[in-house]
């Protein structure tokens, strides 16, 4: 499937038109696009998974799936490495710090996929006594992938949302919109994917 | 037979007559510069690509297909992401021997990579120690391996950078056994002279079942100094998390991963100007016709299809085989390689005095 | 069975009942540790397979149950009882020096109860961070989360290591001690909770003597997501989708053990159809655990390309499970009383196509890594597990059978549609590396061998028995053993006549398997350590619960 053939999800699209909507410099157009480029087409996970859902990550890595295709499969196990987390399972209260660590630990740019209902909200879990209700209470997440675990498919799916979004950044500008209209954004993407769920 | 010595004498001439002998070199120096760290990191890209397409063959996937036709700017776009990387600035480790180890590494490789004859006169120095000039430099990348794994503080990358030191010191000693018999057979040690020798006979063939004991030693040797798998140790993935260079990020890592793909080529590239006759295309004493043909294939043609076929090689046996304990890799190479190479050289010797002649 | 009849009546301070092969002992706190010896050392009884210790709250009284076995007569188990009425400082005598396995055991119990266990030297939490406020498991625990808020840093490692342990020497005195667990000068290094090869987020603290390894301190607790006190709040039909997410690689088989355990409890007839479905998608849920583990050990050794080809036929499994249950990994299958639906018109066709091409991947499986000097030499010879050490630590499944130990539950006490199926439970005796490699191998192809027989056989009938609205289970204690992929699975049930269970315990046969790593990886390398973990196979969410 060719990023042209999504038809569903185009608020991303949308977003960056409307932010160049009053011109840009064309140079610095260019070089955006090509670093965004390069970025979205190269986004190396870090190997962390705390249960089940590591096993359909394990899936994507494998023949069936193959996100080597996209160029996702140079998965790092260093974090200094690595560019996107997948929280792949359940976040607890001992594995808190642990994973916020990580996440300090990797570079910028670094992005995070909560991926399958306990990375999202706790999901099965919720009456538990030891569990995070969310990655979100400790680091912030850009994708969120539903499911209990999320197939593959969903996670390829994921996977070009975050593609999609690290296009919107801007390398050389910071972007005239204030930051809160981009996480309103965040937050309503959340909230719809969430609704996915059920 | 076209030979790029063509072009790079019309441009030398060319040079010279407009300019002063002092500024021609100088202007010629950058040149060559230039071109060779060019050439460098377009085979890196090159190398990543067809390392993640072979793996995936291997592995019944399909690799990189997205980026561009068939993924090939796949390793552009990372290239462009890991540029833009950050540099993390860590606590505790000793800065400059942190900053300096990466660029130790990649220096070494590219200076061996200099010394490459990839045609008649494509060649940066041609020294008439040149056998010997690529066993030294190339060790170099050792000290910065070890200098990696010392200065990050870090008890991974500590593990890491005392295997490697372990590991490529004693392969180097069959390594340089292994070339030492094709330097007796050829009688020098300037590549551009062995290159030529073979002629009518690639050394493979010339010096008999000496040589190909000596090839097959120095694939595994050099194998083994890529620090690639089934020899990964100082990496060792499962095991050390990413070995000597765990803590490194954005683009001294890079320089870590671009000298290690350039390594593979270098070990390939050695093997086969020393082994399999350079540039020199494949010539049949007697079959004047087939030679004929032969010919026509431009040498520089001839140099990366065996030095590919070599790497292919290497990677087939990368996605094969799993990884060797460090009391094994050194048994192997001391009990086994070692011994072998030794006695080669004398078998070697005795060719030379008996047959080839 | 009249020995033990006999033997048990020579107890005369306990309380003995008797249900089918089940014998419950209950004795007085300072008689525990006397009975338990005694049972123990008898030659005739010599129970020395101690399955868990399962730690209650009895809300006036705290108490510990010792579920034992023997492998002289392994189908029958003794529950051991003690209790205690002390609730703010509870001590219960140690058997850590009498099952390997205990060590652990009471650790958790300690976690999850309070209990302090005399003379272990070990008492520190299992699971939960060292400074948590509270006992979980207790009937009174404070859930308030302002309590134990989300903890943002580390947990300190000099905590980590700091055993406190409480013994009673030689005069009586009762002595609060503390021990380290490293030495000053050792080189220690932290493998995990992230790492490649810890499968899952398991912390081990090994210390290293240049490549060889001294010491393993294994840390879990990094996925404990407390199932056990979830299900005290959730009804029967409600436990099963938890049962799933522990060994999330033989859900199936863990679910499997759920229901049976509650029918056993509702004394219902499950019709054979059920049976049958069930016992297919047990296996193929085994093939498809053991063809990643394998694929796993073949990626922690290096060797990443066999991995892929596990995961490739593992996906064939995949598929089938798909379209019969509806899921991929969380099949969510069995029901109380049956399955949840019926399996998929095409489901026969597709299982008996899979089987011929699974035996010709085995070829190969075998032709790319089991042949390879390489993994050859780095398997044989290392990481040796004697048989009396594989019982006495309780590990079970391919592990303990690779050591000679015979220990499946399908064999001892057939469950579900495994009394209609001929096969051989599979045995080496060397105990190495490659043992437990291979075991698995031909685990698979037993597992064929068995759904070849059934899958032309499924009886007609309904796929489930009829239940009622509401499931009440009568009051007591339930228990039912099934063969995971690992091993043992255990659940125990404790109901006091409600539509929720009093106290639910899985067995975890991973845990058992981490305690072994301790032992079998002293005196190896670090790429042993990393291999002898991939060759025991555990899950850590099943440890962790």
């Amino acid at each position: 499937m060719q990023t042209g053939d999504f038809k569903d999800n185009e608020y991303l699209d949308e977003y960056v038109k409307e932010l160049r909507a009053n011109g840009v410099n064309i140079a610095i157009a260019k070089l955006d696009d090509l670093i965004n480029w390069g970025r979205s087409n190269s986004v190396w996970p870090l190997t962390f998974a705390t249960s089940c859902c590591g096993i359909e990550f394990m899936c994507l890595g494998a023949a069936r799936y193959d996100f080597a295709r996209f160029g996702w499969e140079v998965t790092r196990n260093s974090p200094r490495q690595a560019d996107v987390v997948f929280c792949c399972g359940t976040i607890v209260h001992k594995m808190a710090p642990v994973l916020k660590r990580l996440y300090d630990q990797m570079a910028e740019p670094k992005y995070v996929m909560a991926f399958g209902s306990c990375a999202i909200s706790g999901g099965p879990f919720k009456t538990s006594y030891h569990t995070v209700m969310g990655v979100d209470k400790i680091i912030p997440v850009d994708v969120y992938i539903p499911g209990c675990p999320p197939r593959p498919d969903a996670m390829i799916y994921g996977m070009m949302q975050l593609a999609r979004k690290i296009k919107m950044q801007e390398f050389f500008r910071l972007p005239k919109q204030p930051i809160v209209a981009a996480a309103d954004d965040l937050k309503n993407s959340k909230e719809t994917e969430k609704g996915g769920e059920q | 037979m076209f030979h790029f010595s063509v072009v790079t004498n019309w441009i030398d001439e060319l040079l010279r007559t407009y300019l002063p002998d002092g500024w021609a070199l100088f202007i010629e120096f950058v040149l060559i510069g230039i071109a060779i760290l060019t050439v460098y990191a377009v085979l890196a890209l090159i190398l990543i690509y067809v390392e993640r397409k072979v793996c995936a063959f291997f592995q019944c996937r399909l690799g990189p297909t997205r980026v561009g036709p068939f993924g090939v700017f796949q390793s552009v776009a990372d290239m462009i992401k890991i540029l833009l990387k950050e540099l993390i600035k860590i606590n505790k480790v000793d800065p400059r021997l942190f900053r300096l180890a990466a660029y130790l590494v990649i220096i070494a490789s590219i200076c061996t990579f200099g010394a490459i004859p990839f045609d008649k006169g494509l060649h940066v120095v041609d020294f008439n120690v040149g056998v010997f000039y690529l066993l030294a430099i190339s060790s170099l990348g050792v000290v910065g391996i070890l200098l990696a794994g010392w200065s990050s503080n870090n008890k991974y990358t500590m593990i890491g950078a005392m295997r490697s030191g372990a590991q490529l010191i004693s392969y180097e000693l069959s390594c340089g056994l292994a070339l030492m018999t094709i330097v007796m057979l050829s009688g020098t040690m300037q590549l551009s002279t062995i290159v030529e020798q073979q002629t009518t006979a690639w050394n493979i063939f010339r010096g008999g079942i000496p040589a190909i004991i000596a090839f097959v030693i120095y694939l595994i040797a050099g194998h083994a100094e890529t620090n690639r798998g089934p020899f990964d140790l100082p990496e060792a993935e499962s095991e050390l998390t990413a070995g000597y260079h765990t803590e490194y990020s954005g683009i001294q890592f890079g320089f870590f991963y671009l000298a290690e793909y350039l390594n593979m080529f270098i070990i390939a590239a050695i093997a086969t100007t020393l082994f399999l006759g350079g540039w020199m295309p494949l010539h049949i004493p007697g079959w004047d016709g087939f030679n004929g043909v032969m010919d026509y294939i431009p040498p520089v043609l001839w140099f990366f299809a065996k030095t590919f076929a070599c790497v292919f090689l290497a990677l087939w046996v990368r996605w094969t085989m799993p990884r060797l304990r460090i009391d094994q890799l050194l048994k192997l190479e001391w009990k086994v390689l070692m011994p072998i190479s030794l006695i080669n050289i004398i078998l070697m010797a005795l060719w030379i005095i008996y047959i080839d002649l | 069975m009249k020995v033990i009849d006999e033997l048990l009546a020579q107890l005369p301070f306990a309380g003995i009942e008797q249900k089918e092969k089940t014998y419950s002992v209950s004795v007085p706190k300072d008689k525990l540790r006397e009975t338990a010896e005694w049972l123990k050392n008898n030659p005739k009884l010599s129970f020395d397979f101690l399955t868990d210790i399962i730690g209650m709250d009895y809300t006036d009284s705290l108490g510990v149950i010792y579920y034992l076995s023997s492998t002289t007569f392994p189908s029958y188990i003794i529950t051991l009882k003690t209790q205690t009425d002390d609730r703010e400082t509870p001590e219960i005598d140690s058997v850590h020096d009498l099952w390997l396995s205990a060590d652990l055991y009471e650790r958790e119990v300690h976690d999850f109860l309070g209990i302090t266990f005399v003379n272990n030297p070990d008492m520190r939490r299992l699971f939960l961070r060292q400074d948590w406020k509270g006992y979980p498991l207790r009937k009174d625990y404070d859930a308030n989360p302002e309590l134990n808020p989300i903890p943002l840093d580390n947990e300190d490692l000099n905590d980590m290591e700091d055993m406190p342990f409480t013994e009673i020497n030689l005069e009586g005195e009762r002595l609060e001690q503390h021990r380290k667990l490293f030495e000053e000068e050792d080189y220690v290094v932290n493998f995990g909770p992230q790492h490649p090869a810890t499968h899952g987020v398991l912390h081990l603290r090994v210390s290293l003597d240049g490549e060889m390894i001294k010491k393993v301190d294994p840390n879990f607790g990094y996925i404990h997501r407390g199932i056990e006190k979830m299900c005290e709040a959730y009804t029967y039909p409600q436990i099963p989708h938890l049962t799933d997410r522990l060994d999330y690689l033989s859900g199936t088989i863990s679910r499997h053990g759920f229901c049976l355990a509650v029918e056993k409890g509702l004394e219902l007839e499950v019709p054979e159809r059920a049976h049958y479905i069930r016992t297919i998608i047990d296996e193929l849920t085994r093939i498809a655990s053991h063809l990643l583990g394998w694929g796993c050990m073949a990626m922690d050794m290096g060797s990443i390309t066999a991995f892929v080809y596990g995961m490739r036929d593992r996906e064939k499994i995949m598929d089938i499970f798909e379209e019969t249950c509806g899921g991929r990994l969380m099949a969510n299958y069995s029901v109380i009383g049956g399955v949840m639906n019926d399996i998929h018109p095409n489901f026969q066709k597709k299982v008996k196509e899979f089987i011929p091409y699974m035996r010709k991947m085995l070829k190969e499986h075998h032709l790319l890594f089991t042949g390879n000097p390489i993994a050859r030499g780095r398997m044989e010879g290392v990481g040796y597990l004697s048989k009396e050490q594989a019982i006495s630590l309780g590990a079970t499944g391919p592990t303990g059978r690779a050591s000679g130990w015979s220990n499946d539950v399908r064999k001892i006490e057939p469950y579900a549609a495994y009394r209609q199926a001929d096969f051989k439970e599979v045995l080496r005796s060397d105990g190495l590396t490659f043992d437990r490699y291979i075991i698995r191998l031909d685990e698979i192809e037993e597992s064929l061998r068995i759904i070849e027989q059934l899958i032309d056989n499924i009886p007609g009938g309904n796929y489930a028995a009829k239940t009622k609205a509401v499931i009440k289970l009568p009051e007591g204690e339930f228990h039912q053993r099934v063969e995971g992929a690992r091993g043992e699975f255990d659940v125990y049930i404790n109901s006091k006549g409600d539509k929720f269970p009093y106290r639910v315990k899985f067995r975890s046969p991973c845990m058992t398997l981490v305690n072994t790593l301790k032992y079998i990886a002293v005196g190896t390398k670090v790429a042993d350590l990393i291999m002898l973990g991939g060759s025991l196979d555990y899950v850590v969410p099943c440890i962790d619960r």
